[in-house]
């Protein structure tokens, strides 16, 4: 024990001296929290837009007004012919042009009928969809407003929409779950995976496994400093979440720290996993970086919802141990449930680290013998 | 190569240190170091390990910077024109660094190059070294796959490719068997004889005996610089190795 | 010039000797190209809905109808309670729960407005707006259709909106993000081969013996540069090649235009990664270095969110975020067919960044220390 304790402090020397290392693992947590909540929305607002106006009578005027006054839409500039279109995409960037027909008022109150034309810089297909169905949301009032004669529907029926668990519709709760997740995952497996490929490469590896110390206890107390590391890092996302962004944490703190952890065993494990395959400490980078990082990102429901995805890949999401880890940290955080709701997920999350070890453990024996 | 590099006069000593000092931080690992080493001569550079040996001998090679003094190597100053001393030198370092994924013949096609041999120079002195080493035939075999000792041998034999006018050698035998440090030293002789000076660091004391001059480091500074029976004379002593050791010994205890 | 040559052979033929690192170059991105185009869907489909229904009428009846036959909603379970609906919901079991209370017929019928509640889970909030959009012009419908008579809506004077999306007619979202996953797959290699390279040289040794030789630091440094520009380069065709066979991408602009900006854009890159490079004395310490500005770039690159709603100052930041640029100029090149002219800004901007990062990373290289 007394050996394994000289060990262990020797790992937190290696970790807590390279300040520069330090450094950036306290501060990206916090920048990436940052970025999320100050920086990052899907809102759409002040989209830069382009007015080609063929007919310039009071009701255009009145309906650029209505659409401008709405706050979704910027006006960058008014167009001259249909050949400042192209120009106006691709040089000045608009998101959308509306265009007016010529005799627009004459057409609305005479033939009953009047022409607007929404063309839409589809290349982003969802801002597109997106602006063209607000603009013709604002274009449809308008037009009911000026039928004075039809009833409003919405007097029938009485709506009452609650927004559930984020009442102000707030996106950075969203993000919390998922830097955590990635922080957690790349972190904790990038460093250990990283930390004994080079032990290995070095031949300091081949000091410590001819020394009374067994195999486990090598690779636990390697892995302790990152545990710790972790740890703080966690408490590090929930307190920028709780008093910069005012992330609530509704259920108890104890049960998402225990979760925390378990993720950060699970993603040493799968470090430790990845240094045994590795040959060098280039490859264990590339192995825990590049092929982790996207899949944490893109498959994990960080930022693209899982529902959405095509079939084959809501399967390849459930081996995406993030996934499971995220749902925990929505449910415990946001959504104030207890154990009895995330057991099973639990279970997953324990399921990987049993798989990661064992794997490990068959990968090492092959290469000592 | 030294062809290109301008005349120095054969009486002007080829390396030239006068009050060299390296500082970092608050330790100084060279204290005013003064000698100089003639052109022709096999200069062995001694001291216990954390003498300063390899530090002086970076700042010799443009390596690194010294922190005062005036360091002269093949006719350059060192603060002014390190990149001019590195065109008329060879270095092999402690570290073996050729490219190991690369083959004996890539490796010394690669170093060719960089010292702006022509392609016919690099085919003949290329094929010629080899074959006095006696592995022409394995010349496409990957470095890694090659013993340490031979490891150092061809390191070795890059470093003089170009015949530069001085080759440093940083404990070039270290770890290698009695027979390949036989045979090594051989090579430097063979080098020496084509007119290449060798500055070499050893911990091997008889290895000391086959310099033409041979100094002393202890504690960042040289006490001693003299022939190898010179030095054994002054102390009176019976080899190199006793010679090292009353040296030595002060500053070992005085460390402690 | 010659010197230049043999150090390009030299580095090229460590690469494709290297039978590790190989395949993870240019196999992992592909895979990883092919796979998570598929993730970054932002149609929201198979939003699911709970309906609590405690009115049991002809009318509660066509909601729930009219809420299946919607290509946005999947109703589950009808037979729960309104507990049971919002436990469901804390399981993630369910997004929006409708609740249906008993009078809601009676009162449809009378003048009063009738009750309904709507409960989002908006811990997502782009899902939960767009679900209650929709949800709303369902119940706008059937409330008019409920309530008027039929007859006056014909009278009506209506504005015909015709939306046109350019670009991309079909709104397929994969010609949006495919470009930009290719940007970051391209980033990723090119940056972490370089920001190694440097370092792994200078812990292996053979960096002191380059620093020894006449070699000058331009040389040594185009030499490093050039082959991973190529493998840049190569990658970006092989992506857009999959991009255009197995998703039907189009490419609308001129080659040229795109890689002569890939070129000043990996020279960015690579510049980068050497400067951080010659910066650090450890592969770890420069992995993390990495790591980190990777992830900054690219959540703020606007390839996963608009950066149209990004504060002001965050586009300030933005013009040192080299893949903001590339992200930019490989969507418009690609769908909308941005010439030279269009993308004079950016060209700019790039090609003096090019010239201050080569200049950096030749002047951070060290041969004297």
């Amino acid at each position: 024990m007394k050996r394994f304790k000289a060990f262990v402090k020797k790992e937190f020397l290696h970790i807590f001296r390279d300040s520069r290392t330090m450094l950036i693992l306290v501060a990206m947590p916090m920048v990436q929290i940052l970025i999320f909540g100050f920086v990052i929305s899907s809102e759409i607002k002040n989209a830069s837009i382009a007015i080609l106006d063929k007919s310039k009578d009071e009701l255009t005027q009145e309906a650029t007004q209505k659409l401008l006054s709405s706050g979704y839409f910027r006006l960058d500039k008014y167009l001259k012919s249909e050949q400042e279109l192209e120009t106006a995409f691709k040089r000045d960037r608009v998101k959308m042009t509306i265009v007016f027909e010529p005799g627009f008022a004459k057409h609305f109150y005479s033939d009953k009928t009047a022409n607007v034309q929404l063309i839409t810089d589809a290349s982003d297909a969802n801002t597109a969809r997106i602006l063209s169905n607000y603009a013709s949301m604002i274009l449809r009032d308008f037009q009911q407003s000026h039928n004075a004669t039809i009833p409003n529907g919405n007097s029938l029926i009485n709506t009452e929409v609650r927004m559930f668990y984020n009442e102000n519709l707030d996106g950075v709760y969203m993000s919390v779950p998922g830097i955590m997740a990635m922080i957690l995952m790349l972190v904790s497996a990038m460093m250990t995976s990283i930390s004994i490929t080079k032990e290995k490469e070095f031949g300091s590896m081949e000091v410590l496994l001819i020394s009374p110390l067994k195999p486990f206890q090598i690779i636990i107390g390697k892995v302790t400093p990152y545990i710790f590391m972790a740890l703080i890092n966690t408490l590090s996302i929930l307190a920028m979440g709780y008093w910069v962004f005012h992330v609530p944490i509704k259920g108890s703190l104890f049960l998402l720290l225990f979760e925390a952890t378990l993720f950060t065993i699970l993603a040493l494990s799968l470090g430790i996993f990845i240094s045994t395959v590795a040959k060098n400490q280039m490859v264990a980078m590339f192995m825990s970086m590049f092929a982790l990082m996207l899949p944490t990102i893109l498959l994990s429901g960080f930022i693209f919802p899982i529902e959405n995805m095509p079939f084959p890949l809501r399967m390849i999401s459930n081996i995406i141990p993030p996934r499971w880890f995220i749902i925990v940290v929505k449910k415990i955080m946001l959504k104030g449930a207890g154990i009895a709701y995330v057991w099973k997920e639990t279970l997953i999350l324990m399921g990987f680290i049993v798989l990661f070890v064992g794997l490990s453990i068959k990968k090492f024996k092959v290469r000592v013998e | 190569m030294h062809n290109q590099s301008h005349e120095i006069n054969s009486t002007e000593p080829i390396i030239k240190v006068d009050k060299l000092v390296k500082r970092f931080g608050n330790f100084e690992a060279n204290k005013s170091l003064c000698f100089h080493v003639d052109k022709g001569e096999i200069f062995g550079f001694l001291g216990a390990n954390g003498a300063g040996k390899t530090t002086a001998m970076r700042i010799l090679s443009g390596l690194s910077k010294p922190t005062s003094g005036e360091v002269w190597v093949a006719g350059f100053n060192v603060n002014t024109h390190p990149e001019s001393i590195k065109k008329n030198i060879g270095y092999m370092s402690q570290k073996f660094s050729l490219f190991e994924d690369l083959t004996i013949w890539e490796n010394m096609r690669f170093f060719s190059a960089v010292y702006s041999m022509s392609k016919k120079q690099f085919k003949e002195r290329g094929q010629e070294l080899l074959q006095e080493l006696g592995i022409w035939e394995e010349r496409n075999r990957m470095v890694h796959d090659l013993s340490l000792g031979w490891k150092q041998k061809l390191a070795f034999t890059v470093a003089i490719m170009h015949k530069p006018a001085i080759v440093f050698l940083d404990e070039p035998t270290s770890g290698v068997d009695p027979i390949t440090r036989r045979q090594f030293w051989e090579m430097i002789y063979e080098a020496s004889a084509e007119g290449i000076t060798v500055f070499v660091t050893t911990h091997y004391m008889d290895e000391a005996e086959y310099c033409n001059r041979v100094s002393i480091m202890v504690d960042g500074r040289i006490d001693a610089l003299d022939t190898p029976e010179n030095l054994k004379k002054q102390f009176n002593a019976l080899n190199m190795n006793e010679v090292f050791i009353k040296l030595a010994r002060p500053a070992v205890n005085s460390s402690q | 010039m010659r010197i230049i040559l043999y150090l390009l052979q030299k580095e090229f033929l460590q690469i494709f000797r290297n039978k590790t690192m190989l395949p993870m170059i240019f196999a992992l991105p592909v895979v990883q190209l092919i796979i998570l185009v598929n993730a970054a869907t932002v149609d929201m489909k198979n939003i699911r809905v709970t309906v609590v229904d405690h009115d049991h009428s002809v009318q509660s009846q066509r909601l729930i109808q009219d809420l299946d036959a919607s290509l946005f909603f999947e109703v589950g379970d009808l037979q729960v309670s309104k507990e049971k609906g919002l436990d469901l919901m804390r399981r993630n079991k369910t997004d929006v729960l409708v609740y249906i209370p008993n009078d809601f017929s009676k009162k449809l019928h009378t003048s009063d407005a009738a009750p309904l509640q709507i409960i989002n889970d908006a811990i997502d909030v782009q899902r939960a707006q767009l679900s209650y959009g929709y949800l709303s012009e369902i119940i706008q419908k059937l409330s008019v259709e409920w309530h008027t008579n039929p007859s006056l809506l014909l009278e009506q004077q209506q504005i015909k909106i015709h939306s046109n999306y350019w670009f991309n007619p079909e709104l397929n979202y994969k010609y949006y993000m495919l470009p930009g996953i290719l940007v970051i797959l391209v980033t990723i290699i090119g940056l972490f081969l370089s920001a190694i390279n440097l370092v792994r040289e200078k812990e292996i040794g053979t960096a002191e013996q380059i620093n020894v030789t006449p070699v000058k630091k331009y040389q040594f440094i185009i030499g490093k540069l050039m082959p991973f520009m190529i493998i840049g380069l190569v990658e970006l065709a092989i992506g857009l090649l999959i991009g255009r066979v197995l998703y039907g991408v189009p490419f609308n602009g001129n080659p040229l235009v795109l890689f002569s900006f890939a070129t000043l854009y990996l020279l960015v890159i690579l510049g980068l990664g050497l400067v951080l490079s010659s910066r650090s004395e450890t592969q770890q310490q420069v992995m993390f270095l990495t790591f980190f500005f990777m992830i900054i770039f690219i959540l703020m690159s606007g390839v996963f969110t608009p950066t149209e709603n990004m504060p002001e100052w965050a586009l300030k930041i933005d013009t040192i975020n080299p893949l903001y640029y590339f992200v930019k100029v490989i969507r418009s090149v690609v769908l909308k067919g941005a010439g030279f002219s269009d993308l004079w800004p950016e060209f700019r901007s790039m090609g003096i960044y090019a010239m201050v990062s080569v200049s950096l990373a030749i002047l951070s290289y060290r041969k004297t220390t």
